[in-house]
């Protein structure tokens, strides 16, 4: 037990030093992790051969990352992007895999070999790729969905991959090879008669797809409703592992499962709470995978034949990023899209890895082959993070100098709102944003709530926008505005300083409970505060006065008078409040003001009703006479 | 017409408070039975047009008037929101728009200046009919009959020198008129001024 705790806190070390001091130079976060995994692994030798299996337990993180792109996803977004998926994703697949197989062949290698070595390079790294779009904000872009289709693409490409290569098994090879050519001992499937192979797939895609689509809802209000939160969270989990398991027990890739619960479950009101559950573990345990990924570089490979693998990584890379330029070239990106789908896809990724242990059980590969290759998998993701960081410095000021890239692609972002709290308030101004076909992202915490909201057609979610990983689901990062409109005082305050601290740009607009509410919001950051009362009050009392028989448009006048006083003492009435609120005072100024606010209202209000001459503007006559002392002098010296 | 025309008065005064000739004139408009009078500020004080009911008002009646005190030798900004939102294509004027075809249209205005201002000679330049030349304008393209405005000149000083009693009367004499179809409006359609048409029953012209 001690031996976990050591090795757990060796790896957790290495990260938590390694990885802010690589954000902080700019490097990102996975070159971060895989230094921290260099680190204790090659070079201090902190830790040994335990790295292949955290590593297989670390995969995982590919297969939650894969769920949670598929809960962004919602079907019909995955049919638009029919196109993209088999139009970039075939021809960076096809052309890949043929040029490096050719290539290999020339080498004098076998066609077995070649084709297989061909296909696990035209693999790129969804994970590292992903997780650096995210990072830099860079999955809205033209490039980024473009690479995003091709790596969609790629993970489903790996099952077929799965079922051809033992098919180019070497008979030589095959003695000394592991015998199990199934290296999952729980899969159900093996043995199984082609067809009956077949139904059963077929039927646990359909069971995932359904029972996600039917069974997940009333389970998930089934466990909202008690109302604690690590059980939704244990839901969460339960189901992204079920899925998983199910998906190894018939022989299908884990991940393919869990992007397609993902997409199933993206329309689900749940969907930005489980994608906040979901985040931290997938967070977690990708760093994980990048250690394991940089621990895992062979020195002593590397030291026999240094050139050899140099020279296969930076043919492997050249080739991949000449096959994305034409592509790229092909599908009309512009700018600093075309340089970021060539940049970005231009590594092996971690299902080589995969692959590689598979075709070297499978007798595929020869041992030696395999090692070599592990290693220029890992050498080409250890570089990607370079290559992202020769795209932000280099290419991308080239082209921010004339119109680019963000600013093309932010567009279908624009005008997107964060609306917290969908009660009596936030619904009147989500209908009105949704009336004039504003984008609305509604969270609430009651899930009877948004019940009720989805029941009228408004797309809302459960979860507690108060917590800063369900508001950057919900894309506050993106969005435009973000309305609070929820009930607990302390707890709306909390929202705005956070959001105006975490996403700067982002506009906050912020319903107060009473003034000194609106006076602390206010000073929290909010950029426009109203009082929930304030307006309503002012209406009821207008029509009060027109109650009284006062003049209808003489009490809209009046209602006006009194909110150009208010406004006009609102500021200096909230400096007071500050220098009260923060104890520089003891004279009381602010009430003192209050009281003075009161009678200018008031005195301003009455000088019209008392007196026909008073100081109110609005249709005064000239006086009387005016008009005759303007016909006998005629006209005013010019 | 051979039937009693319908007759909607418009009433638009922002600062009824002060108000000392129009108002009298609205709350005559409204004791008259077979007249139908709307205070448009108390109707519409936010200037939120109900532009279907206004057009049904106008199908209703056969002859509009609109009754306001001049600013700026043109009407109340209220009277005008009502015209630009009420008078739609397709309903006021344009091919398929003939809904006010044959109706009568005049304005009743109190203007500040005396009489001789309004004179192309006079301070003012124009005459009160030449300034309201848009609403004449209106009342053409939208194939109403357009009559003289019922004027008061000096308006400010009507109630100190006793004017406001003989207007009122006026005013009454000319509603009762148009109801009995008595009002000669040839000549109506001529003159300056339609209160020179309204001397009460018992005087001469």
């Amino acid at each position: 037990m001690t031996g976990y705790f050591l090795y757990a806190f060796i790896y957790l070390v290495a990260a938590v030093i390694a990885v802010p001091i690589a954000k902080r130079l700019g490097l990102g976060s996975v070159l971060g992790y895989l230094i921290a995994g260099l680190l204790i692994g090659p070079v201090f030798g902190l830790v040994g051969d335990e790295t292949s299996t955290i590593q297989h337990f670390a995969e995982f993180g590919v297969v939650m990352m894969l769920f949670l792109v598929g809960l962004e996803l919602d079907p019909r977004s995955l049919w638009a992007m029919k196109n993209k998926l088999l139009g970039l994703g075939g021809l960076q697949l096809g052309l890949t895999t043929g040029l490096i197989t050719a290539t290999a062949m020339l080498l004098n290698q076998p066609f077995g070999i070649s084709l297989t070595v061909g296909l696990i390079f035209a693999l790129s790294s969804t994970a590292i790729v992903l997780q650096t779009f995210q990072e830099k904000a860079l999955h809205q872009t033209e490039g980024g969905k473009s690479a995003f289709s091709v790596l969609l693409f790629q993970d489903i490409a790996v099952i077929p991959m799965l079922a051809l290569i033992p098919l180019l098994a070497i008979p030589e090879l095959a003695t000394t090879a592991n015998d199990a050519t199934h290296h999952d001992s729980y899969n159900v499937v093996h043995g199984l008669s082609p067809w009956l192979y077949g139904i059963v797939i077929i039927g646990s895609v359909a069971f995932v797809t359904v029972g996600g689509y039917f069974l997940s809802r009333p389970l998930f209000k089934f466990v909202a409703a008690s109302g604690l939160r690590e059980i939704f969270t244990a839901t969460a989990l339960m189901l992204v592992i079920g899925i998983s398991a199910l998906m190894g027990l018939v022989g299908l890739s884990p991940a393919l499962g869990a992007f397609l619960a993902g997409v199933v479950l993206a329309n689900s009101e749940f969907r930005h709470e489980l994608e906040a559950n979901i985040e931290p573990f997938k967070g977690l345990l990708l760093g994980l995978f990048f250690i394991t990924v940089g621990a895992g570089i062979n020195f002593s490979i590397l030291s026999e034949t240094p050139w050899l693998i140099a020279g296969i990584t930076v043919a492997v890379m050249m080739v991949k990023a000449l096959v994305l330029f034409v592509i790229a070239v092909i599908f009309k990106l512009r700018d600093a899209n075309k340089w970021l789908l060539t940049l970005s896809l231009a590594q092996a990724g971690e299902f080589g890895f995969v692959l590689l242990s598979f075709a070297s059980q499978n007798a595929v590969l020869p041992q030696e082959v395999t090692s070599v290759l592990s290693l220029v998998v890992a050498i080409s993701m250890f570089l990607t993070p370079g290559l992202f960081i020769l795209f932000d410095k280099v290419i991308m000021p080239r082209y921010r100098a004339e119109k680019s890239l963000r600013a093309h692609d932010t567009i279908d972002e624009k005008g997107s709102v964060v609306i917290a709290g969908i009660g009596r308030f936030g619904q009147i101004v989500n209908r009105l944003l949704v009336a004039n076909d504003v984008k609305t992202v509604v969270l609430d915490i009651r899930s009877e709530q948004i019940d009720l909201i989805r029941r009228i057609g408004t797309k809302a979610y459960f979860g507690d926008a108060s917590k800063p990983d369900i508001l950057h689901t919900a894309g506050a990062p993106e969005a435009s505005l973000l309305v609070i409109a929820i009930d607990n005082k302390d707890t709306a305050a909390e929202m705005v300083k956070y959001a105006k601290h975490a996403y700067p740009n982002v506009k906050v607009l912020a319903r107060a409970f009473d003034r000194g509410h609106g006076y602390r919001l206010k000073q929290l950051g909010a950029d426009f505060v109203v009082s929930e009362t304030y307006h309503s009050a002012l209406e009821m009392g207008a029509e009060a006065l027109r109650s009284l028989n006062i003049h209808p448009f003489h009490a809209e006048r009046q209602k006006m008078v009194y909110k150009n006083i208010e406004d006009q003492q609102n500021d200096i009435l909230y400096r007071a409040w500050l220098d009260d609120a923060s104890g520089e005072r003891v004279d009381n100024n602010y009430l003192k003001l209050f009281v003075e606010l009161e009678t200018l209202i008031a005195d301003a209000l009455k000088e019209d009703l008392h007196d026909k001459h008073s100081k109110m503007r609005g249709w005064t006559p000239p006086p009387k006479g005016y008009a005759e002392t303007l016909s006998e002098d005629s006209k005013i010296d010019k | 017409m051979e039937t009693k025309p319908k007759i909607l008065v418009l009433f638009a005064h922002p600062a009824q408070s002060r108000s000392e000739v129009n108002l009298p004139l609205y709350h005559i408009a409204l004791d008259h039975k077979a007249v139908t009078a709307v205070d448009l500020y108390a109707e519409y004080p936010d200037f939120n047009i109900n532009i279907e009911r206004e057009q049904q008002r106008l199908c209703d009646h056969d002859v509009i008037i609109f009754l306001y005190p001049l600013f700026w030798y043109s009407t109340p900004a209220l009277l005008k929101e009502w015209q630009d939102l009420v008078l739609e294509y397709g309903f006021a004027y344009g091919h398929e728009g003939k809904a006010l075809a044959g109706k009568y249209f005049f304005c009743a205005v109190s203007a500040g200046g005396e009489e001789k201002a309004y004179q192309t000679d006079g301070f003012n330049h124009f005459t009160i009919r030449q300034l309201l030349q848009p609403l004449e304008q209106m009342a053409s393209i939208t194939n109403m009959t357009y009559l003289a405005p019922f004027t008061l000149f000096g308006s400010r000083t009507a109630r100190e020198q006793h004017r406001v009693t003989q207007h009122k009367a006026k005013w009454h004499t000319l509603l009762d008129k148009l109801l009995n179809n008595k009002l000669d409006i040839q000549r109506a359609q001529q003159i300056e001024n339609l209160a020179d048409l309204c001397q009460p029953e018992g005087k001469t012209e």
